[in-house]
């Protein structure tokens, strides 16, 4: 006490130091706690930033893909041209090829424009054909093919615009730039414009973009995504199907009857250092077991499904694993009481109490699995696709593609048009991902027990 | 007769047995559960099981070693005379088998009988045109000893098929009938049904070691094949990577780590601090609400797939990054750069920092706070002076997490960091890493007896060691330092 009191006396003039006025050094270090706490703010706000850009750009890219110019006006199908003939077999129409139908679409689309009074004299025929897709005349003929009876008469068609054009109306080939651009003129463009003003041509929601088929670097406005969903959904079955059982009874086994030995040991380390190999090792492992060794067909979605599989099983593992931990071991005794042996407890008690987590584990894996692309581009999903897998089980071998792929395959073509659909595609694995994780969240909202 | 039949057919016995079981069961008590050993249903368990398990396990069996087989018979017919100076006996070895799948659709599509496909002979036939016909198109033209092969080939896999069914089928009727017979009412039904399914479950327990064996195995034998073609010293020290599928390439191994490790730190750069300040925020300073608004939105981040982060990389932050820093820097004129993947990865890694951060900082025991904050200490000053210390192990462990993460990431780099292996300091220009390579040379048509081709499995190896390195010191680190406060 003494001490203390003799403090001021022998700093002399010291300066009178209050509890209600910081100090130069109290202020030092306040300050240096705002600006740490303004850095993790800021550490946030650039996360979350950098998701609100992402999904800006993906957005902005994306959403026109959905939708669509198409062009509508009629086409005589000429009999003389289409059925020598005369007598309607499909067979021997079948020989005259899409170039015969060319010029009937171009007659037909010169007809319609001017009886609109769209005057296209100073537009070469070439440029004009060119307003349609290239997809148009074979289109066209699988329609005449299919229906050989309607040759001889004038039918109303609905085709797509070509890609350039279709970019004219989404803002991304202007006047300048056809200028410089090889593949569409600025006259082109003056006619489309007009052929919107008379009602031939309209921009509007295009189903053809999420069920149809891919197209090749030509012709970007006809390339749909089905068989990239179809394939992504078989694959996504064969997951399911192979993850859940084996997935859940590997958790069983080391969760609930593993002895603690070097052999669990061994499982274990595997797991969770299986779960961090990079994906692209789990293509390599598909590329030399599954084909090259097994045999099994290339792009096939049996293939993408095992490789998938492997891959997921350490995440459903773990998922299972941590909910039958959550079940309390009162519920294990409780059944051991009444006289339930160790596998009754398990199956008829323990594993029904997991079973929402199971589920949730599962739906974010398949989640996890459906967005994953390298593995697949080594087992040669990358193949150009243009047949829908048949039904299952024999699609299963059929060769398909991957919603995901499809994106990587679209960002490697030339055609500016493919960078918006790989974003359209994109959005619609998003939504596919969004779907699902919604599912696992309200499942596990719904079931989930706290203990 | 086709699997899925097969399938179908010993499911069938299965179904069957599992009634034959019960009420055989039950027949032997006159129809009072009670004094039978186990609940009735566990006899029919028991008969199914009995019929069902064992044909399976020989039915996978042999599925796998049928082809081997076949092939290894078939590839003995071949002469060597057959095989010609450009060609090795596998290629010829694959035509065999597209002639002879080409017969097998022949014949599935009517277009030949069954008979006629097997006594083709070349000099009487035009095989290649007939199997064009329906649409098999062969690449050359078909000589006599490789369609000889082909027909033995069918040969050969119809007998064994056939034998297959026939072997599975009566393992299945024979499981039944042991089952059947030895099923009594003293018969312990649910202790053998329990301890089959105890075997069931811990066999799919070892598809985790059977896994790490076929990605250890598939690497190592490929990466041996590379390594008789190529030499490892230039592999490994060479500081070019060119190659051509005429020959003489470089295959150096550094230029592509190089990259790999550049875009790593980069992104590391990025996702590091990003990660362990929103970590720190979150689970220290942030109020119950900003915590449960922002947490879920960074957690979005990790669900993202990483093609969607690479297309973000070609088509926003590259053409970003080269309009507004690289060009007027004069540092580069290419949109896809180790600063666009770097970036973006780092992005992509935020969540995973900040996750794994968050657990360990939220593993520090409360006391060590509490008792720093008492002395006066302020919030920023015990996070710096006690929490990080403590927790630095574990967050070093998340940081080679990440880092193993980046080194094998895939997409992001595939579509934002270019395709040009070159060894460089300027981060906008354009480089490649090891996962590129990996997709480059196993993209498209590629023959596995080439090093071209084959490097790839090389690289695979060397990345599967990396990572598993890092992720084998990283997860000790963690869980040693979990322990600590346990």
């Amino acid at each position: 006490m003494t001490d203390l009191s003799a403090v001021p006396g022998t700093a002399g003039g010291a300066k009178k130091s209050s509890i209600l006025e910081a100090d130069a050094r109290t202020r030092r270090r306040n300050a240096a706690e705002a600006r740490f706490k303004v850095y993790g703010m800021l550490a946030v706000a650039t996360g979350v930033l950098a998701l609100i850009l992402l999904l800006i750009s993906i957005l902005s890219n994306g959403l026109s893909s959905f939708r669509q110019t198409f062009v509508t006006f009629d086409v005589p199908l000429s009999a003389e041209t289409l059925d020598p003939n005369g007598n309607r077999n499909p067979d021997e129409m079948s020989k005259v090829s899409t170039f015969g139908y060319s010029p009937l679409i171009l007659n037909g689309l010169k007809e319609a424009l001017s009886a609109r009074g769209i005057s296209v004299d100073e537009v070469p025929d070439a440029d004009l054909a060119n307003i349609i897709s290239r997809a148009a005349a074979a289109d066209l003929r699988d329609f005449v093919l299919a229906n050989p009876q309607v040759v001889g008469e004038t039918l109303s068609f609905e085709f797509l615009a070509n890609g350039r054009i279709d970019g004219f109306f989404k803002g991304r080939v202007t006047y300048e730039s056809a200028e410089r651009d090889s593949n569409v003129t600025p006259d082109q463009l003056r006619v489309a414009e007009a052929m919107v003003a008379a009602d031939l041509m309209e921009t509007r929601f295009n189903w053809g973009f999420i069920t149809g088929p891919d197209a090749s670097g030509q012709r970007p406005e006809s390339a749909g995504l089905g068989v990239a969903i179809l394939g992504s959904f078989y694959m996504m079955l064969v997951v399911l199907v192979l993850t859940l059982p084996i997935g859940v009874a590997a958790s069983i086994y080391l969760e609930e009857f593993a002895p603690k030995n070097r052999f669990t040991d061994l499982i274990e380390v595997n797991i969770s250092n299986l779960a961090a190999v990079p994906s692209i090792v789990f293509g390599i492992l598909g590329l030399a077991v599954f084909i090259n060794f097994a045999g099994l067909p290339q792009s096939a979605p049996i293939v993408g499904g095992l490789v998938l599989t492997l891959m997921t099983l350490p995440t459903i593992i773990i998922a299972t694993r941590a909910s039958l931990k959550s079940v309390p071991p009162s519920i294990r005794q409780a059944a051991l009481g009444v006289g339930a042996s160790k596998m009754q407890s398990v199956f008829h008690h323990v594993l029904p109490l997991a079973a929402p987590g199971i589920l949730t584990g599962t739906i974010i894996g398949l989640a996890q699995a459906l967005g994953e692309t390298a593995p697949l581009l080594l087992i040669g999903m990358v193949a150009f696709v243009r047949e829908y897998p048949e039904g299952l089980p024999q699609g299963l071998f059929d060769p398909a593609s991957a919603l995901p792929v499809q994106v990587y395959q679209w960002t490697q073509r030339s055609d500016p048009a493919f960078v918006e659909r790989a974003s359209g595609a994109i959005i619609v694995l998003l939504v596919f991902l969004v779907l699902m994780n919604a599912v696992a969240v309200l499942l596990r909202r719904r079931f989930e027990r706290r203990w | 007769m086709p699997v899925l039949w097969i399938v179908l057919v010993v499911l069938a016995i299965g179904l069957a047995g599992y009634v034959l079981g019960r009420q055989r069961a039950l027949a032997g008590v006159g129809g009072n559960a009670s004094q039978l050993h186990s609940l009735p249903a566990y006899y029919g368990y028991n008969s199914l099981m009995f019929a069902v398990v064992p044909a399976f396990l020989v039915m996978l069996i042999w599925l796998l070693v049928q082809p081997i087989y076949v092939e290894s018979r078939i590839s003995t017919l071949i002469p060597d005379s057959a095989i010609s100076e450009s060609s090795t006996r596998s290629l010829v070895m694959s035509d065999v088998r597209r002639v002879a799948e080409g017969l097998d659709a022949a014949v599935a599509s009517g277009a030949m009988s069954g008979d006629f496909a097997r006594d083709l002979r070349t000099d009487l036939t035009d095989v290649r045109a007939r199997l064009g016909e329906i649409g098999i198109a062969l690449g050359s033209d078909v000589s006599p000893a490789v369609l000889l092969a082909a027909q033995s080939y069918r040969a050969t896999s119809g007998t064994l098929s056939m034998a297959m069914t026939l072997v599975v089928i009566g393992l299945a009727l024979a499981g039944l009938a042991t089952a059947y017979v030895r099923t009594t009412p003293e018969y312990r039904a649910r202790n053998t049904v329990e301890a089959m399914l105890l075997a069931l479950l811990m066999l799919a327990s070892t598809i985790a070691i059977l896994t790490t064996v076929g990605i250890v195995f598939s690497l190592i034998f490929e990466t041996i094949h590379f390594f008789e073609k190529y030499p490892w010293q230039s592999f490994f020290f060479s500081l070019t990577w060119r190659p051509s599928f005429e020959g003489g390439s470089d295959l150096g191994l550094l230029p592509l780590l190089w990259g790999t490790l550049y875009i790593s730190v980069i992104a590391l750069l990025v996702s590091v601090p990003i990660g362990l300040f929103a970590a720190i925020y979150l689970s220290e300073y942030a109020g119950p609400k900003v915590r449960a608004a922002a947490k879920p939105m960074i957690e979005i981040l990790a669900g993202i797939p990483t093609i969607v982060y690479g297309l973000f990389a070609l088509i926003t932050v590259g053409p970003l990054l080269r309009d507004y820093f690289a060009e007027p820097l004069g540092l580069g004129t290419s949109s896809s750069s180790v600063m666009t993947a770097g970036i973006v990865m780092g992005i992509m890694l935020i969540p995973f920092v900040s996750s794994l951060s968050d657990d360990i900082i939220n593993a520090v025991p409360q006391a060590m706070r509490d008792g720093s904050l008492g002395l006066g200490a302020t919030q920023s000053e015990t996070i710096r002076q006690v929490i990080i210390p403590a927790a630095l192990p574990g967050i070093v462990g998340a940081i080679l997490l990440a880092a193993s993460r980046a080194i094998g990431e895939t997409m992001i780099v595939v579509l934002g960091a270019g395709a040009a292996a070159k060894i460089d300091l300027n981060p906008f220009e354009a480089m490649t890493t090891v996962t590129v390579k990996i997709v480059g040379q196993l993209t498209g048509d590629t023959d596995f007896s080439s090093p071209e081709s084959l490097v790839a499995f090389a690289l695979g190896m060397t990345l599967f060691v990396i990572t598993l390195g890092l992720n084998v010191f990283a997860l000790y680190i963690v869980r040693k330092y979990r322990e600590q406060y346990e």
